[in-house]
């Protein structure tokens, strides 16, 4: 049994410093039993001879130099898992609060995880069809991959995670086992009850994980959620075999938490503040998702974070994008203008559907379509920008033409249904009738015999005459 | 080695030792019970401070921190051609063997194959005079590679003894040398060599030839040489690692290194797999013949991250030495200077911009300085590119890092967002980026493209400026009312822009396009915009020249003309001809 350590040498913030200790390792797990009778755990981040630096995860409050009895528990922190976790709610460090008891574990695996060795992992090519025009056709999900929603306080990325975890179907072996897991960091009670009663309504809620870390929760603890998440996820997709797509919200208040952290520990800011090493923090979590070599389960992520100000520089989107395998962006403007879902097309991005779409995939003209329209919808902003100048009026015909299709494609085919279930077919034959909007010989990035195939004249008509 | 010296503090991936004297800067050492690898990054009298590239989690204080007496080095020799290394040269592929999925730590695998017997021919005879660099014995690496075993470059001397011809692993001895001391050097298959040291060299030579990368906007418009610098910055999604692969895949070097710094491990895994699928078109080889793969992506310790730069160049300039011409790219700079910041952090060093440390630029210039093209001591020439992404902050290219790259290297590819927002790739914005290469090329190109290819190019990007300053008027009043003669100049650039600088990757003919090619594309674009200013001089309307379809003809031309019949390159300049001749008739006529 370990010695127990009686008192402190230093209390600063979620710190707490002990001396005279003897025979502690990095980031081992730390019991502090109070004189009122309450437990608190930590985590050493730092030490120096015998000096042991230690956070504690429910904070210092009430913690005195003199009222403590502190242990040390010989091993980093470990979640306890079993496949029982399924359905399970637990706090943001991995303690069930649904009152079902303790999870008997089959196994217990430390939350830091080990990096994935390249030679290792499968690349990932197929599709996980969302139902939501914009993001199938244009950044389209694969299994496996990272792919962030960048949204803003007051756009609907809560819908829109709900609806793509409800209506994410997987495009080859469906027989898999599918889950989810939910991590909430830092966001409000109703958030999480938002999303706890939509799993339900969509019937997933005994295929959901939730870890709940809320917005008046420890941060310390904040700091361990995504981790813990993701043991869970690895574990159910790598040792059961299972297609897990984990849902982290919300970010920005990770990052923020892991901010004060670090200037609680001195550490030298970088930009705006945050510590140096967010890139490799945020690595940490992202580059958990993936595939591997001879293991049949997938990990597919899709972290939530609001940019402050809406701005999509600020160093948690823009690390976040350098990471993750492209972003869905979410734009203000459509979503005052009323269409839902407000999918900023252009910014967004999905790096790994050039594999994964296309004959075999989803469909030949995939591509060929996704090009178009970027590049079409590209040239709208052009010409709305002429038009605020000179009026809508002077423009030339081919202008008018591309803001009638700009009207269109926002309107039909970023615009869907909250319940709205499209298919691969519906949504590709929907580029084409937009495309055909504009004149053929406008459309230079399409194959010329693909464009012979699905281009036709007029093919709108219905389209316009829904819109009246 | 004793194990007096044990572990005093412990902060991520700083590991402190107390009151020795036992170390020498920058030398490798095994810290801790698991053996971590670690490098010796500061020593005063009461701390020597310990940089680990492995997890710390689990470490104790009083755990043995073991001398090995040498700095942190690479092995050098046959078998690093086509494996995957990570930051400190330990071959991905066997952990995998030996500990599955997970990387786990303090494994101690050797870097290089030490059973695998080589076919090596012996090219020395007893009585030869050796120095450092002489050729020793060669063999075949790969299908395209032929391995030659150099003298280190600090040995010389006679060969006292030389093995048969045969077969022989890595650690046989193959050649004995005796020095002018009577000292004798036993000389197998491989050598070490530190990281941070460059390998030396005969001499530089002046840079002359490009690398030919089969990209348009590169070759032609903003080239690189063999031995040159080049970095490519832009913020996320603007295509840097696509430009990379690009290059690695096409371009005419010898060898390619490949680091993924900091980088998405399923990029790395593109690499790996795509790679092996490529057959390289000059050979008929896969592509991972020539192709070392260097990959410590962002979730691996960081410390090994700012290492992996290092490897890198060395094992280059191993080939290089041989007389090689190997480009290295880095993907990405940005990612080893922020783990240069991240255990400066740890260090508590006085930061200078942006957190970033004040020897940030010295430390750039250093890694850029070891491009070049050179002659090696064997008589042999041979050249180190070095082609390194940036990835600027915010997409602002008036941060630290991009901003000190820029004064050590000789060519900017900026990556601009609205181009990658409107899907032209490369997404290489033509106004901003520059290559200074192009006067050491010239002579280059006039001798083997067309003596007319620099004046092609020039007359081509001078278009292009005049296009963009006409744009800002476009933007304000509309193109309607722009005279002919400039509408012309907007209907050429652009054509210029789709039907020239944007390039498909994944066109089985537009991937990679031979130079020949790209001076007929110049050639074709300039042809038509020289006959429709002709028009425009004679006072007819430029809608006359569009309604040709020319136009729309040509903006196709990358597709419809294979690589392999670029004499079609002549029924498009009839084609020209002939419409315009007639317009000009049916003009005169008229009048």
């Amino acid at each position: 049994m370990s010695l127990e350590y009686i008192g402190l040498k230093e209390i600063n913030g979620p710190l707490i410093a002990l001396d005279g200790v003897k025979d502690t390792s990095f980031e081992e797990m730390v019991d502090i039993a109070l004189d009122d009778g309450t437990h608190r755990t930590g985590r050493v981040i730092q030490i120096e001879g015998e000096k042991a630096i230690v956070q504690v995860f429910e904070g210092t409050s009430g913690i005195s130099l003199t009222n403590t009895h502190t242990r040390f528990e010989g091993h980093p922190m470990e979640l306890a898992l079993s496949k029982e976790v399924l359905g399970r709610i637990f706090d943001g460090v991995g303690r069930p609060i649904d009152g079902l008891g303790a999870i008997f574990p089959e196994q217990r695996r430390d939350i830091n995880g080990n990096p994935i060795n390249p030679v290792s992992r499968v690349y990932p090519r197929n599709y996980i069809r969302t139902g939501i025009s914009s993001i199938d056709a244009l950044m389209t999900l694969i299994r496996g991959q990272k792919l962030p929603i960048f949204s803003g306080s007051g756009l609907p990325h809560n819908e829109l995670a709900v609806q793509i975890v409800r209506q994410a179907q997987i495009a080859a072996d469906a027989g898999q086992e599918f889950a989810i897991v939910f991590a909430a960091m830092g966001v409000k009670n109703d958030v999480a009850d938002y999303f706890r009663r939509s799993f339900e309504e969509s019937g997933v809620l005994q295929r959901v994980v939730m870890f709940l870390n809320l917005s008046n929760d420890p941060i310390v603890e904040r700091i361990l959620t995504p981790r813990c998440a993701l043991t869970a996820a690895e574990y159910l997709a790598f040792e059961k075999d299972m297609h897990i797509l984990v849902v982290m919200t919300d970010m920005t208040s990770y990052a923020e938490a892991l901010r004060e952290f670090s200037s609680s520990k001195g550490e030298i800011p970088g930009r705006k503040g945050y510590p140096g090493y967010l890139y490799s923090d945020l690595a940490s979590l992202y580059e958990r998702a993936g595939m591997i070599n001879g293991k049949k389960g997938s990990v597919t992520q899709i972290p939530i974070l609001t940019m402050p100000n809406d701005d999509i520089t600020h160093p948690i989107p823009d690390l976040t994008g350098y990471i993750t395998e492209g972003q869905i962006v979410l734009d203000r403007n459509l979503d005052q203008t009323g269409i839902y879902p407000p999918i900023g097309v252009l910014p967004s991005l999905s790096r790994l559907m050039k594999d994964g779409i296309g004959e075999g995939y989803t469909r030949a003209d995939h591509s060929d379509v996704e090009n178009q329209l970027f590049a079409s919808y590209a040239k709208v902003q052009d010409a709305r920008s002429l038009a605020s100048v000179i009026g809508e009026e002077e423009l030339s015909d081919i202008d008018k033409k591309y803001l009638e299709f700009g009207r269109q494609f926002e309107k039909h085919f970023i615009g869907q249904g909250e319940n709205e279930n499209r298919s691969m077919e519906f949504t590709l034959d929907l580029g084409w009738k937009l495309l055909s909007l504009l004149p053929k010989s406008e459309l230079d990035r399409v194959d010329t015999a693909i464009l012979d195939q699905y281009y036709k004249a007029g093919a709108a008509e219905d389209l316009l005459k829904k819109g009246e | 080695m004793g194990s007096k010296n044990v572990i005093y503090g412990i902060n991520g991936p700083v590991v402190t030792v107390r009151k020795t004297k036992d170390f020498s800067m920058q030398e490798m050492v095994y810290v801790g019970n698991a053996r971590l690898v670690g490098e010796i990054i500061g020593i005063n009298d009461q701390f020597t401070t310990i940089q680990v590239y492995e997890q710390t989690t689990g470490l104790k204080p009083g755990e043995p921190v073991f001398s090995t007496g040498a700095p942190m080095s690479v092995t050098l020799g046959p078998g690093i051609m086509t494996n995957i290394y990570d930051g400190i040269q330990r071959p991905l592929q066997k952990i995998q063997e030996e500990c599955g999925p997970f990387i786990e730590k303090g494994l101690d695998i050797s870097p290089i194959d030490v059973d695998k017997n080589w076919d090596v021919t012996l090219t020395v005879k007893v009585g030869d005079a050796l120095t450092g660099g002489s050729i020793y014995a060669t063999l075949p690496e790969t299908s395209l590679i032929t391995h030659k075993c150099m003298v280190p470059p600090n040995i010389s001397g006679k060969v006292i003894s030389v093995v048969e011809n045969g077969k022989y692993k890595v650690n046989d001895t193959v050649v004995t040398l005796q020095d002018d001391k009577g000292e004798k050097h036993k000389l197998t298959l491989c050598q070490k060599w530190p990281i941070r040291t460059p390998r030396p060299f005969e001499k530089r030579i002046p840079i002359d030839r490009p690398l030919i990368t089969g990209q348009r906007v590169i070759d032609s418009l903003f080239p690189i040489a063999k031995g040159g610098t080049a970095a490519i910055p832009g913020g996320f999604g603007t295509g840097k690692t696509m430009t990379q692969h690009q290059i690695a895949k096409w371009c005419d070097a010898d060898i390619i290194i490949y680091i993924g710094c900091g980088e998405r491990g399923n990029e790395m895994t593109d690499v790996l797999q795509e790679f092996a699928k490529l057959i390289d078109p000059k050979s008929n080889k896969p592509l991972t013949d020539r192709t070392v793969l260097i990959a410590n992506t962002s979730n691996m310790p960081v410390a090994a991250r700012e290492a992996s730069i290092y490897t890198g160049i060395t094992l280059a300039e191993y080939y290089r030495d041989m007389g090689y011409d190997v480009a290295i790219m880095a993907d990405s700079t940005s990612r080893w200077a922020e783990a240069l910041r991240e255990i400066s952090g740890r260090l508590e060093e006085m930061p200078a911009e942006e957190g970033y440390p004040a020897y940030l630029p010295s430390r750039l210039s250093a890694f850029y300085e070891r491009a070049g093209y050179m002659n090696n001591f064997n008589g042999t020439e041979g050249s180190v590119s070095i082609i390194g992404a940036v990835s600027p902050q915010g997409g602002d290219l008036s941060e630290p890092v991009t901003q000190n790259t820029k004064r050590f290297i000789r060519c900017f590819w900026a990556l601009d967002k609205n181009l990658a927002y409107a899907r032209h790739y490369p997404a290489i914005n033509w106004i901003t980026s520059y290559s200074e290469y192009i006067p050491d090329l010239k002579d280059w190109f006039d001798k083997n493209v067309s003596p007319d290819f620099i004046r092609d190019r020039n007359e081509m990007n001078a278009l292009l400026h005049e296009e963009s300053k006409l744009m800002e008027i476009v933007k304000l009043i509309g193109a309607d009312v722009l005279p002919d003669d400039q509408k012309l100049v907007i209907e050429v650039a652009k054509l210029i822009r789709v039907g020239f600088l944007q390039q498909n990757a994944f066109h089985a003919d537009d991937t990679f396009v031979p130079i020949e090619k790209q001076l007929k594309m110049m050639e074709i674009i300039l042809h038509l915009y020289h006959r429709a200013k002709e028009l425009v001089t004679a006072s007819i309307p430029i809608s006359r020249a569009l309604e040709t379809g020319l136009f729309d003809k040509i903006v196709k031309m990358k597709y419809d003309i294979p690589n392999s019949k670029l004499g079609m390159f002549d029924d498009y300049n009839k084609e020209i001809d002939n419409a315009f001749d007639k317009i000009l008739a049916n003009a005169k006529t008229a009048s």
